[in-house]
């Protein structure tokens, strides 16, 4: 559904910048893993496509607010970067399909790098009244780009932090931590949310230890809606067969192993109706 | 007072003016979730093929000045899929359906046409001629008369006598009017324009094209004035022919502009994707300036703006009585 926003606070969180809208419509259908899409610029803007953001936080203060975490990347984010309380976003969401969650209480380490780490919360925040047992990885490129690490300390049972610079917690990525965790915590599944250079490692590694992995992806979108169909990387499907899908509609959560994430950015010449393979009709 | 939006697309008769336009509400169940696809003139799925295609390579989009750019390559489940699952979802719900196809070959057109001519729910069957043509080199058919009435006469005979056959035509041609008299005289009982102008854009920090596929479609406000000027242009030469105008529309005034130069119905693609509601926006808007200006029905503003220099402007015709909103 789309609303008309209103911003209730404007903060910054270390590199990035974190908006809390109030949409009521919105916070009241949105589940773990659910994003919305923001029209940037104003009425007579000249950027005609919505940006996507997960949401980090739904609170039900004044009807039920959304918290949205970026970094300012173009001009799009960046006029969102500058947006005061009272202003009004126009959002249209919840989209996309969330995090499946497990019935029992298992152990899941939460993966997540750079912003990614944001919708992690709200999945940790269920899987905790589920009785789960959380674990956090959080990394980033330095330390002021490592996301929320004060508040996953607080809530999971470990907090392992890593940078690349070495600032903050180990010196790596996620995955170097990540082996070691999985068998410290003997985890069940891993839920993550990250650039897809790190949601295919993480995804190997989870793999190795042959347990379910839950990735939510980050790709460029017009809509949001699943409509225009820039947003599509190969998944292997139930059947075996691998489609060109839609981040927006048929994810933005896939089960890791089935995302084939060596080539996402080409067409794979057994996806279905790719070109010279695949399905063939003859007129 | 209402304004009567009804709108003849050939003897077709539409609700109202405002269509999706072709590859822009993917299977009609995306934005079903947001309205009533029933208040839409017609709704036009995205071109079908033979065959299921994948598309081209990510990224497929780049935005650029009041507009982006797309290389989606035609990406949809293919012909036997669309019948089994997507058509008849609309037909069972009775949604005014404008089917568009793509082929590469005169052949591929008339065995999709030969698919649809039975098929039931096919409102009218809109002819994407902005695909390569695979036997003249890769070249779109639309650039050239010939090519395009080759395939517009072909699909005609084959199509049942009450589908219209619209004819889609690009802005990338030297002679628009050539193309659009060459469609009409093969057999076109319509025609829509524009599709997307070619352009391309560059990532000046990766120093390479923005698109995998290098060149792709401009869509967006960015492209209404050329869809204005086809539009003027085919409507002065072949006043009789119902045209849909589509580029760029994003508000009621935008949609007004194309009736205004000609057009009896107007499609509404790059706008769906920033405001999923925009055809109904756009409807509500284009009758708000149509009863403001006096009209009462939709189709005596059709091609108003060709009317004579000096000619009396057409509210001050009317009783002021009605005029009043």
């Amino acid at each position: 559904m789309q609303v008309t926003g209103t911003v209730l606070t404007t903060r910054r969180v270390d590199a990035y910048h974190a908006l809390t809208v109030v949409a009521p419509g919105i916070a009241e259908r949105y589940r773990p893993g659910h994003f919305v899409s923001v029209a940037v610029g104003g009425a007579h803007s000249s950027m005609i496509t919505r940006r996507a953001f997960s949401i980090h936080d739904v609170k039900p203060d004044y009807g039920g607010t959304v918290e949205l975490v970026f970094s300012v990347r173009g001009p799009g984010t960046a006029w969102l970067g500058e947006r005061r309380a009272r202003d009004t976003l126009d959002l249209v969401g919840p989209l996309g399909r969330p995090f499946p969650l497990p019935r029992d209480p298992v152990h899941c380490v939460l993966v997540g790098a750079e912003y990614g780490s944001a919708v992690l919360f709200p999945v940790a925040d269920q899987l905790i009244e589920r009785g789960c047992r959380v674990d956090f990885v959080l990394g980033g490129a330095s330390a002021d780009r490592v996301f929320g690490a004060m508040r996953a300390r607080r809530m999971a049972q470990t907090t392992t932090l890593t940078t690349e610079d070495g600032s903050l917690g180990l010196r790596g990525k996620v995955t170097d931590a990540l082996p070691a965790v999985i068998a410290d915590t003997r985890a069940d599944v891993v839920y993550a949310c990250a650039p897809m250079e790190t949601l295919r490692a993480v995804t190997a590694v989870s793999m190795e230890f042959d347990i379910p992995v839950q990735v939510a992806v980050e790709e460029a979108m017009a809509c949001g809606i699943g409509v225009c169909m820039t947003c599509v990387l190969p998944v292997i499907g139930d059947d075996g067969a691998t489609r060109m899908v839609r981040a927006c509609a048929e994810g933005p959560v896939f089960r890791g192993e089935r995302v084939r994430f060596e080539d996402v950015g080409t067409i794979p010449f057994d996806a279905l109706g790719a070109p010279g393979g695949g399905v063939r009709h003859v007129g | 007072m209402s304004v009567d939006m009804r709108t003849f697309l050939a003897h077709v008769e539409l609700a109202n003016p405002i269509t999706t336009a072709a590859g822009c509400a993917a299977s009609g169940r995306e934005l079903a979730q947001f309205f009533d696809l029933h208040r839409l003139g017609a709704l036009a799925t995205r071109s079908i093929t033979m065959a299921p295609r994948a598309g081209r390579p990510t990224p497929r989009m780049a935005e650029t000045p009041s507009g982006m750019l797309n290389a989606v390559g035609l990406q949809g489940p293919g012909i036997d899929a669309f019948l089994e699952r997507e058509l008849p979802w609309l037909a069972q719900r009775g949604i005014r359906t404008i089917v568009s196809i793509g082929g590469g070959t005169v052949a591929e057109y008339s065995a999709l046409a030969r698919r649809l001519a039975d098929a039931p729910g096919v409102t009218a069957l809109e002819v994407n001629l902005s695909c390569p043509n695979i036997e003249d080199r890769g070249r779109v058919f639309a650039r050239e008369g010939s090519a395009a009435a080759e395939v517009i006469a072909s699909v005609r005979s084959i199509m049942r006598y009450d589908v219209p056959v619209v004819a889609k035509l690009a802005p990338d041609v030297a002679d628009i009017v050539a193309v659009a008299r060459a469609c009409v005289d093969a057999g076109a009982d319509a025609l829509s324009m524009i599709n997307n102008p070619l352009g391309m854009a560059i990532d000046t920090e990766a120093l390479r094209p923005s698109l995998a596929a290098v060149t792709g479609g401009l869509s967006g406000p960015a492209i209404l004035p050329l869809a204005v000027r086809c539009v003027w242009q085919v409507h002065a030469a072949l006043p009789g022919v119902p045209l849909i105008g589509v580029g760029g529309v994003m508000t009621g005034k935008d949609a007004f502009q194309l009736i205004l130069a000609g057009a009896c119905a107007v499609g509404v693609g790059t706008a769906l994707f920033h405001d999923p509601y925009a055809c109904l926006r756009i409807e509500r808007e284009l009758e708000d300036l149509l009863r403001v200006r006096g009209f009462q029905r939709l189709a005596d503003a059709v091609g108003l703006a060709h009317r004579p220099p000096g000619s009396a402007p057409r509210h001050l015709l009317v009783d002021s009585e009605e005029s009043s909103p």
